[in-house]
Parts: structure tokens; sequence; C-alpha cells
């Protein structure tokens, strides 16, 4: 899967779980870049995007990711 | 709203949540409540699933929600916030990460007894001191197992092992809950061995969010409780609507014949359709109305239920409606002879079609998306659809009140004149101010009249135990028996006195016992009683609905005078007590 269709594919999960269209997603969005992200929303952005990939995150990787690159980067290793 | 009827595509209700909430908040009529959730783990997301599983229901809920584990402070110490909040229902979300002792292998079983008792007892302080706080209902977890066994099986029979401990706990819950009115176990014990206790207790979102349970698995938990609420505020399903073909009998007996048909104990596909039969049949004994709506002939579906393996005989049912009419007409139908909502019914069909066009038809009916035969009994039973929470009597009888219906619509139809016909009922009414027997029935048809009901105001049993303790209310029940059986407690008034006027909160009666002039023996006992208070005018209201059409001019037919209405169609109406007459020519009044 190249890296633009994770893109493609972690921002409509970001749209549906922030109910927000307008949402585009790049490798430095961070939780300060979209309004109702916060601690709690995010635990439910982590199931989703898990569900999307079919993959699961360990501890380590949710406590240090700090934005939406790292997270690709992270899918990105673990589905190729 | 199909998505959250069980089985669920829990990743679909996760994703989309707030899209179903915005949906969900556009019907009409929703009852709002208050919900206090007091947490002894994180308990944000178990929020927002419960909300919207209410909303699916018809309740809106508005939160309180207590700060990280503080479950216990806010119990006995109080809170502000809290306190202003006033809850109509508090919630208490503990789990066995809120044990604080456990026994260790060296403890004596009088030293564990001790730590039982003295764990049991923080949950009874609290409890108490909630109920003697807040007018309100209480719903608490019972415990989960733990994910690990220090004693491996000895765990759960030795007195130092956690799942004996935790059992025994679990079982002086469940005493405190028998012997408290609006107190209620939510059985997260049995939550999560069906859901799977390692997977439930997946220690990634304890470690990270402190959720006590794995966020996948919060829908399962919230529409849990969500049925338990629901339940309380009388909008359990009534009554079962069944197909027969390959739903409760292997084959079409149309085609294949009786004789041919899968059910009995003999061969495998007939066992399922045995228990299922079974399964069915017992609902019953819990008054849950049993009927027929299949694409058949006649003889052929009474054939098939007289077929000698058949656990459900015709006599079983109370309306069967075997034709090839389309399923939504026969479903309406159904609906009007039973005087039942069609939010009331829990339509059963193998047939994926037949499901669809009833589902399009009707809102609100429960329609298990069952698949093979073998999960037909998993998935109605998990969807919840008669939570027992407050049962009575009445509610135990209530297939011999609708046989005893049928039989008096025969009889009705040899008299030309309808008084006679009511005077040939030889009818008996009692009448009277609330007694404690009664008044969880009078709190339970509070919350599922919907048609006969002026003002559609909802009373938990706590606010009917106020009522009933107050000396600022005339507050009558009416119970009506006649040659064919007992209806039992089928009215309900309440006013409010204020000064030297009554007004009219609440005016109900089941609509089993429609036109047979009860609504008037009740006015005429009012106003005796109002005499009785020195009442000079009584105050009536009409709040329209959805539902409460019959009612519209209820107050004109008891000769009030309307005094205004508004655009929304809220009526206001008065009666002068000096002038009025008694109007009950039928019913024999008992006081």
């Amino acid at each position: 899967m190249k890296k633009e269709e994770i893109y493609e594919r972690l921002n409509e999960v970001f749209r549906d779980v922030f109910d927000d269209e307008s949402i585009v997603v790049n490798e430095t969005t961070t939780s300060a870049d979209i309004e109702d992200w916060d601690s709690l929303e995010h635990i439910n952005l982590i199931v989703a995007v898990e569900n999307e990939f079919g993959i699961k995150f360990n501890m380590g990787e949710v406590t240090t990711m700090k934005n939406v690159g790292e997270m690709v980067e992270i899918i990105n290793n673990r589905i190729s | 709203m199909k998505e959250l009827q069980f089985p669920f595509d829990v990743d679909y209700i996760i994703k989309h949540k707030k899209q179903i909430k915005k949906e969900l908040l556009t019907n009409e009529g929703l009852i709002p409540k208050r919900i206090a959730i007091l947490g002894g783990s994180t308990t944000s997301e178990i929020k927002n699933m419960l909300e919207i599983f209410l909303l699916n229901y018809g309740i809106a809920p508005t939160f309180y929600e207590s700060e990280y584990n503080k479950y216990y402070e806010d119990a006995m110490f109080g809170n502000g916030e809290l306190d202003v909040f006033k809850p109509d229902i508090i919630y208490i979300h503990t789990t066995n990460r809120n044990i604080t002792d456990y026994p260790s292998i060296l403890e004596n079983e009088k030293t564990i007894q001790q730590m039982l008792d003295s764990e049991y007892q923080k949950y009874t302080n609290m409890w108490n001191k909630l109920f003697s706080k807040f007018k309100a209902i209480i719903i608490q977890n019972n415990f989960e197992y733990p994910f690990y066994r220090l004693l491996g099986n000895k765990d759960v029979s030795d007195a130092h092992g956690r799942i004996n401990f935790l059992n025994r706990l679990n079982l002086k819950f469940y005493e405190y809950a028998n012997s408290h009115d609006n107190f209620f176990i939510n059985d997260i014990n049995y939550l999560s061995s069906c859901y799977g206790l390692d997977k439930w207790s997946n220690q990634f979102y304890w470690h990270m969010y402190k959720y006590a349970l794995e966020v996948p698995a919060i829908p399962y938990l919230s529409f849990n409780i969500a049925n338990i609420i629901k339940s309380i505020y009388g909008k359990n399903k009534k009554a079962f609507v069944l197909d027969l073909d390959n739903t409760l009998w292997g084959g079409v007996v149309g085609d294949d014949g009786v004789d041919n048909l899968a059910i009995g104990l003999e061969v495998p596909s007939g066992q399922v359709y045995s228990e299922i039969q079974a399964y069915i049949k017992e609902h019953k004994k819990l008054g849950i109305i049993l009927n027929i709506n299949s694409k058949n002939e006649y003889e052929n579906a009474i054939a098939g239920l007289n077929h000698p393996d058949s656990l459900l005989k015709p006599e079983d049912f109370i309306i069967i409606k075997a034709n090839w009419k389309p399923k939504n007409a026969n479903m309406n139908d159904i609906a009007k002879e039973l005087n039942l909502g069609t939010d009331s019914f829990v339509f059963v069909d193998d047939n994926p079609a037949e499901r669809h066009i009833v589902e399009s038809t009707f809102d609100n009916m429960g329609i298990p998306q069952i698949d093979a035969p073998e999960n037909y009994i998993r998935i109605i039973d998990h969807n919840g659809y008669f939570e027992m929470t407050n049962f009575s009597k009445e509610d135990l009888n209530k297939n011999e009140l609708y046989k005893d219906n049928a039989k008096r619509s025969q009889m009705m139809a040899t008299f030309e004149n309808y008084e006679d016909y009511l005077k040939s009922l030889k009818m008996k009414a009692e009448i009277s101010s609330f007694k404690p027997i009664y008044l969880e029935r009078i709190s339970q048809l509070s919350n599922k009249s919907n048609q006969f009901n002026l003002t559609t105001k909802r009373y938990s049993l706590a606010d009917i135990q106020k009522v009933a303790n107050s000396e600022n209310y005339i507050k009558l029940y009416g119970k009506l028996e006649d040659i064919f059986g007992d209806n039992g407690l089928i009215s309900v008034v309440i006013g409010h006195i204020k000064g030297n006027e009554l007004h009219i909160d609440l005016w109900i009666m089941s609509c089993r016992v429609l036109k047979r002039n009860m609504e008037f023996a009740m006015m005429d006992e009012l106003v005796a009683k109002a005499k009785e208070e020195n009442i000079k005018k009584i105050y009536g209201y009409y709040y329209p609905t959805l539902k409460n059409k019959m009612v519209k001019n209820f107050y004109e037919t008891q000769e009030f005078k309307l005094e205004s209405e508004d655009e929304k169609g809220n009526k206001f109406y008065s009666l002068n007590v000096d002038n009025y007459k008694n109007k009950n020519k039928v019913i024999e009044v008992e006081r």
C-alpha cells in the first residue's frame, strides 16, 4: 500500500470519528489542529484506525506517537 | 435504529457515534432523564454510548459524571454539582479494579469474612446514603472475574481465591437487590463472559486510559445499562409476532406437509426448533403475548401447530394471522386488535425480505436480524426486549386478560344497545387513594400508557412514593373486574391541591378497558374526594403527543369548560365542583 493511500484512508477515519468533512490530515497534523481531538476522543480514534487497517498498536507506540506522520509510519511498517 | 440492535457492528458504532446521535436527536417525543455516572474507572465512552442507546429508546439523557474514580467520595461526602443535578438514575460503575483488599493465602477464614463484610459495608453505606439523599434509582455493577487466577482452579472454590471472594461479594449484592426497591444489578459478570473475559479485560486499555474494559466492549456494556433503564421507564416490548415456516419449525408446511416438518427431538434439525419453541413458550409465563404472522393457508398453519412435537399449540397464541396478505398489513391488524402500539412488538421472521417490509413500515419495532436457527435464541435474547425490572402480577396474567377481552367482543356482538351490554358485564370497580402494594404497578402504568394519557407525565417508583406520602395530592387508582375476569389496576389520577383548587397532573387509563365508562366512575370519585377537601374548582390539562389523540376531547366529554388553547394544541379546562353531576351508571364502585 502506498503512503498516499494510507493518508487517504486515514483521512476518512478522521472525518468519521470527528464528524467533520472538512478535515484534511498530513504528516504534521497533531491533536492541536483538530478541535475535538482530546485525550478521550483519542482512544476512539486509535480503535477506529486499528479497525480500518486491521492492526493493533501497542502501548509503547500509542504513548510516543507525536503526529499523524508517525502514525502513518507505524501503519506502513505493520502492513508492508 | 437497526445499527443499534444486537449483534452490533462495534467498529461502525464507535466511528459514527456523533452522526448516529445527531440523527436520533431529531426524533420526536423524547423523555428527558438525568443520569449520574459514578465511576471507579474511566467512564467517558460509556457515557457517550449510553447516550445513543437511550436516545434510540426514546429517552434523552443529561449526564453528571464523577471525576475519575471519585464514585465513593461523591456518594458519601456529597458534591455540590451532583446535589444540584438531582439525578433520576445513579449508575455506579465499579469493577474488580475497585476492590481495595483481597484475601492473601495467609489469612484465616475469620479474617476473610471480615474483609468481605467490610468491602460490602462500603457499598451498602454508599447506596443507603444515596437513597436517603436522592429519590433516585440506583444501578450497580456486580463484579466481573479477574483475568488471572493465582490459585489456578482452586481460585473459585477456596476462600483465599479472588474468584471465590468476588462470587461471595456478588451474592451479597444480590441479597441487597432482592430486598430493596429501585435498586438494580448491571450484570457485567455475565456480559464479560459472553464477550470473552480475556478480551474484555484487555490490559492495554487499563494502563493507557484507565478503562476497566476494552473500548470495543463498551457498546455491549452501555446497551445493557440502557436496557435496564428503558425497562424501568416502561419501554419494554410486550408481544411476540412470529413467522412459522423456518422460524418455529424447519420446512414449509404448505409444501412439505405436516409430517415432514423438522420439529421434535429425533433429529438435530428438529431439536433446534424444539428449543426455539420452548424458549418462546417460556415468555408466556412472563406475560409476553404470542401471535402469528405467517404467509400460509390458515388450515395449514393450524395443522403445523398441532404437530404432536410442536410445543406451541394454537391456544398459546392470542392472534393468528395466516393468510397471503403483506406482513406489514397483518402487523397493523394485530396491533389494532390488541390495542397495542406497533413499538410494543418483536417481529421474528427468518426471511430478510419480510423483515425489511415490516421494518420500513414501522419505527421502533423490535426486529432481530436472525440468521441460522442455531443462533435465533441468542440473537433474540441478547437484545433485552423484555428486561424484567419491575414485574408485577398483572404482567403474569396478561395472556389471560387478552383472552378475556376476546370473549367480551364476542358477547358485545349479541347486544343491540351498548349500555345494556355494559350492564350485562356486571362491572365492579375499586377506586381509592394509593395503597403501598399498588405503587409499583402505578408507576409502571404511568410509564407505559401513551394513548389514554392526558399529560404524558412519567413517574418513577420513587416519584410515586413521594406523591403517595404527601397530603398535597389527591391520588386515585382504579381497578375493574367483570364477569369475564379481573382487569387489575387500570387507571390512575393524580392532582395537586392549591388552596381550594385542584390541578390534574396525570390522568391515565389502560386501553384494555376503553369504552367501559371507567373514566366516568373515576371522575365521580375524584369530584367526591375534591369535595371532602373543600375544593371549589378542578383544572384539567391536555398536552398533545403523537400518540394521545384519542383523549383530545376527554375533558369535553367530562363537561369541563375550555379555558384556553395555544397554537400547539395544549388545552386548559376548568370545572365548578358544585355543578358536577355523577355520570357513571354501569359500574358498581367500592371505595
